[in-house]
């Protein structure tokens, strides 16, 4: 049965159908109209104003990929600066390959690469050495809490090296139902509080972050990746298995089965949650550390180090953080007036 | 492991280890004595009596915490059949025949909905059931209603208008209402004894309402309508819109039937777990705006009646262990998704999930209903407008649809529906149309719906011959997100009961007349102009 004509253009043959809508389209045609709806999310939400110097989360793996090959794209015309940030955690087996796929993309479209490691910025600890500190207490290793923490703090640094002004990360659609499906399984409702919109507009130093791609589901970023040839590093983390994330991916996965919009429906939904005022988390202050964005004495990228340093890494993880304060002997319970409040830095 | 602040719990891979049983030593936790016959939640060991009294007392602090329920008042018990809401219905019975102190002081009334058409059942299985239900029906005593889901072709637009009522009364208001009905017994008492003879002009007598219930509820309905019905529920394509099209047809019905006899409650047995399942698979339907008002202890969207859940923090467990324990009679009635595969609607789905996950991690459920709780009742944005926000034609919540903001996951989703964006063929060509495209997009953002009502885009495109044309569109533009998302899986709206198409016919009409007198009507909000 041969293919019918792009609806958009009419004149080439159709490669595929879009996920959402189930129209007929080209590869060309799909790709200007993914990179129309990028154009039009920035410009709709006026995320990345004129002149700005804008810093992409570059990981090597296929969103952060796309990203930056379509705000190069769009770069011109919104009249910004990009620079590639890259993290390099410290896994080995993985982080190495994927640094080496942004190199390489870094040095075919031809932008500033910054890339910052773990091991400098928090005194030597890289995730290896914290899945070793963690381990063997007969619970989960919960390494991603402390990846996501870190990389934050990691990302908002090498920001600041280059002089960028906003953030951009490429996480998707796929990702935003995701962790609203995990904070309701997890009963954090500050997150739920904080989450939904387009991003955070930077609040107290810290630099306004967004992501672009939050309204592209996954498979049209795959879609595109494979349309445009681009290159990229397709590993899974090897500590991901150990995530609670896999639950709710594996439930999103099963509900866009059953129904198709269910990635976008999700998404509407987590705009529109109206949750109590006292499930927000406090305003917040800055670290009395390191000068950063936090909502308690110490931000929780400090506090976790605080643990790791002290040879008791669950410290940071828990209610009331029992035993942070520094007045408290380590080993006392701590101090009885901290409140239990959700953790402080936003991930997202 | 899943709740935040918690120590994480194993890993995934591992088994959870086994709960400790009980030995033969242990006693039950609450009284110290007996031994105990039935383990909740983790560890807890109840004797018999003390779970009945554990039991009970939730019900009872459901109720009285709330203070929504007035003495005297008509409350209709929604009796599904299944374990919950007979658990539920015998917890009132129980609690109308207890001594007068303690005694549950509102008008109880049952409502049996048969659903058999829409489950494709023959006549003759559907017979069967009734025959099972009516002796409990009969057994419990309270004044009882059988209504076939083929009712609601006969149901008339007005169940889709919300009375607006007057909001609900203040602490004061309650206990007033408390004090003088205790002294209208108190009055009434005084000559006679004591016991359940207390203020019989207020509570009829269950077994005097009997031969009122009209014959014409045991007919069984007319072919036609069960014709009707079946080729509606045959006619949607997937399990999950028919599952919300039930629930809302079933809703409809039971409104009518409240409001058709005077009751001004509705009380729910939904439990815990179904509650936490609930709220889950409306998240993935797309109306997190409303989960307030799905999942909360009291549903006020239409008006005059509320829907109350007083079962909402027993856990199905619980329920199930009771109506073991106490032999509470229940029915089973085959439902929509009865044997339906783990894949086949988002509603099974989510229950698969979360049971298997509770497994796993055993505070799932009490941890989402504890979000649930601090959900309120309110739109994101500012304060809410009251009666004249415009409603959704089904499920009366507010619309949560902002066809402005074009930076939501709804905006991208209508705005990319005619998304033949012309661009140039690839964005590395920065010649001379660079502008276009921008205004391009920029310009097609307000799209509007045409027919909103009290919308303010009137762009007069429900003239005449657009609105005759599309009125499957019309309809659509006055649904809310999920509604919207859930009639997408109706190939045509042609099969649906009369009352929702004239509704819509009506809403479309009054919402053209509106927009085309919108320049000579004089309306409260234009104060600055300070014309007086």
């Amino acid at each position: 049965m041969p293919a019918p004509p792009c609806t958009s253009c009419h004149a080439a043959r159709a490669a595929l159908r879009r996920p959402r809508s189930g129209q007929a389209l080209c590869g060309a045609c799909f790709c200007s109209a993914f990179e129309a709806e990028v154009l039009h999310t920035v410009l709709a939400g006026r995320l990345l104003p004129p002149g700005a110097v804008v810093a992409v989360g570059a990981s090597g793996g296929k969103d952060s990929t796309v990203l930056a090959h379509v705000l190069r794209g769009l770069a011109p015309r919104l009249g910004i600066s990009l620079q590639l940030v890259a993290v390099d955690e410290g896994i080995g087996g993985y982080r190495d390959a994927a640094l080496a796929a942004v190199r390489r993309q870094a040095a075919r479209w031809e932008l500033p690469l910054t890339v910052v490691a773990y091991e400098d910025l928090f005194g030597g600890w890289t995730m290896d050495a914290v899945a070793r500190s963690t381990a063997g207490s007969g619970r989960s290793r919960s390494c991603c809490t402390f990846c996501g923490v870190l990389r934050r703090r990691a990302l908002e640094e090498g920001a600041r090296r280059v002089g960028a002004t906003h953030i951009v990360t490429g996480h998707n659609a796929d990702d935003m139902a995701e962790t609203v499906l995990m904070n309701f399984l997890r009963g954090d409702t500050g997150r739920l509080a904080r989450g939904g919109g387009l991003g955070s507009p930077g609040e107290g130093g810290a630099l306004p972050r967004c992501r672009p791609l939050q309204f592209a589901s996954q498979k049209e970023v795959v879609l595109y990746a494979h349309f445009r040839r681009l290159d990229y590093f397709s590993e899974e983390c090897v500590y991901a298995p150990e995530a609670f994330r896999g639950h709710a991916r594996d439930l999103l996965k099963r509900l866009e089965a059953a129904r198709p919009s269910a990635v976008l429906d999700l998404v509407h939904s987590a705009e529109r949650l109206a949750l109590a005022a006292s499930a927000r988390p406090p305003r917040p202050g800055a670290c009395s550390r390191c000068g950063a964005l936090a909502s308690r004495a110490l931000c929780q990228a400090c506090a976790l180090l605080d643990g790791l340093n002290r040879g008791r890494p669950r410290l940071a993880i828990g209610k009331g953080r029992r035993g942070l304060d520094e007045q408290a002997t380590p080993g006392t319970p701590g101090d009885p007036a901290q409140t239990p409040t959700p953790k402080a830095v936003p991930t997202f | 492991m899943c709740q935040v602040g918690e120590d994480y719990g194993e890993p995934a891979p591992r088994e959870p280890p086994p709960a400790p049983r009980p030995s033969r030593e242990q006693k039950c936790v609450k009284c110290r004595e007996a031994q105990p016959v039935v383990v909740i939640r983790a560890g807890d060991a109840f004797c018999r009596g003390c779970f009945k009294a554990f039991y009970i007392h939730k019900f009872r602090a459901m109720l009285g915490k709330n203070r929504l329920i007035f003495p005297g008042e008509k409350v209709l018990l929604a009796w599904s059949g299944g374990p919950s809401s007979s658990s539920m219905v015998w917890q009132v019975l129980e609690g109308l025949s207890q001594d007068s102190a303690k005694r549950l002081r509102f008008v109880p009334g049952v409502i049996f909905v048969d659903e058999g058409a829409a489950c494709g059942r023959s006549p003759e299985e559907r017979a069967k059931t009734l025959a099972e239900v009516k002796p409990i029906l009969q057994a419990i005593g309270f004044p009882w209603h059988v209504v076939a889901l083929e009712e609601v072709f006969s149901l008339s637009p007005s169940v889709l208008r919300c009375s607006s009522q007057e909001p609900a009364a203040p602490e004061e208001a309650y206990k007033a209402a408390v004090d003088s009905f205790l002294r209208q017994q108190h009055v009434l008492g005084a000559g006679g004894g004591p016991g359940p003879a207390h203020g019989e002009e207020q509570l009829p007598q269950p077994r005097a309402q009997l031969p009122q219930n009209p014959p014409s509820l045991l007919r069984p309905p007319a072919a036609a309508q069960t014709e009707a019905l079946s080729h509606l529920f045959c006619s949607v394509r997937t399990l999950t819109a028919k599952e919300e099209l039930l629930q809302t047809l079933r809703a409809h019905l039971i409104l009518h039937v409240a409001r058709a006899h005077g009751y001004s409650k509705v009380m729910t047995g939904d439990s815990c777990t179904r509650l936490a399942i609930k709220l889950m698979t409306n998240l993935a339907l797309g109306r997190g705006a409303f989960l307030a008002w799905d999942t909360g202890f009291s549903d006020e969207r239409h008006g005059d009646v509320v829907v109350v859940r007083p079962m909402r923090e027993h856990t199905l467990k619980e329920v199930a262990f009771y109506n073991r324990l106490f032999s509470v009679p229940s029915v089973f009635t085959p439902a929509v998704d009865t044997k339906a595969p783990e894949k086949a609607s988002i509603h099974r789905l989510m229950e698969a999930f979360i049971l298997r996950l509770q497994t796993q991690f055993p505070s799932t459920v009490s941890t989402v209903y504890r979000t649930s709780e601090k959900l309120v009742k309110a739109p994101r944005d500012g304060p809410a407008t009251g009666d004249h926000s415009p409603r959704c034609l089904l499920c009366m919540c507010a619309l949560d649809v902002d066809a402005a903001d074009s930076a939501t996951a709804f905006g991208v989703q209508t705005s990319s529906h005619p998304s033949q964006i012309q661009l140039p063929t690839s964005l590395t060509d920065t010649g001379t149309p660079q502008e276009s495209p921008i205004a391009l997009i920029e310009t097609r953002t307000p799209q509007g719906p045409c027919c909103f009502p009290g919308g303010p885009r009137a762009q007069g495109c429900c003239q005449g011959a657009s609105r005759r044309e599309d009125p499957q569109a019309c309809i659509v533009e006055q649904l809310c997100y999920g509604c919207r998302v859930n009639m997408k899986d109706l190939p045509s709206l042609e099969p649906l009961p009369q009352y929702i198409l004239a509704e819509a016919q009506l809403r479309t009409q009054r919402a053209w007349v509106l927009a085309e007198l919108r320049d000579c009507l004089i309306e409260d909000s234009d104060d600055e102009v300070g014309q007086s």
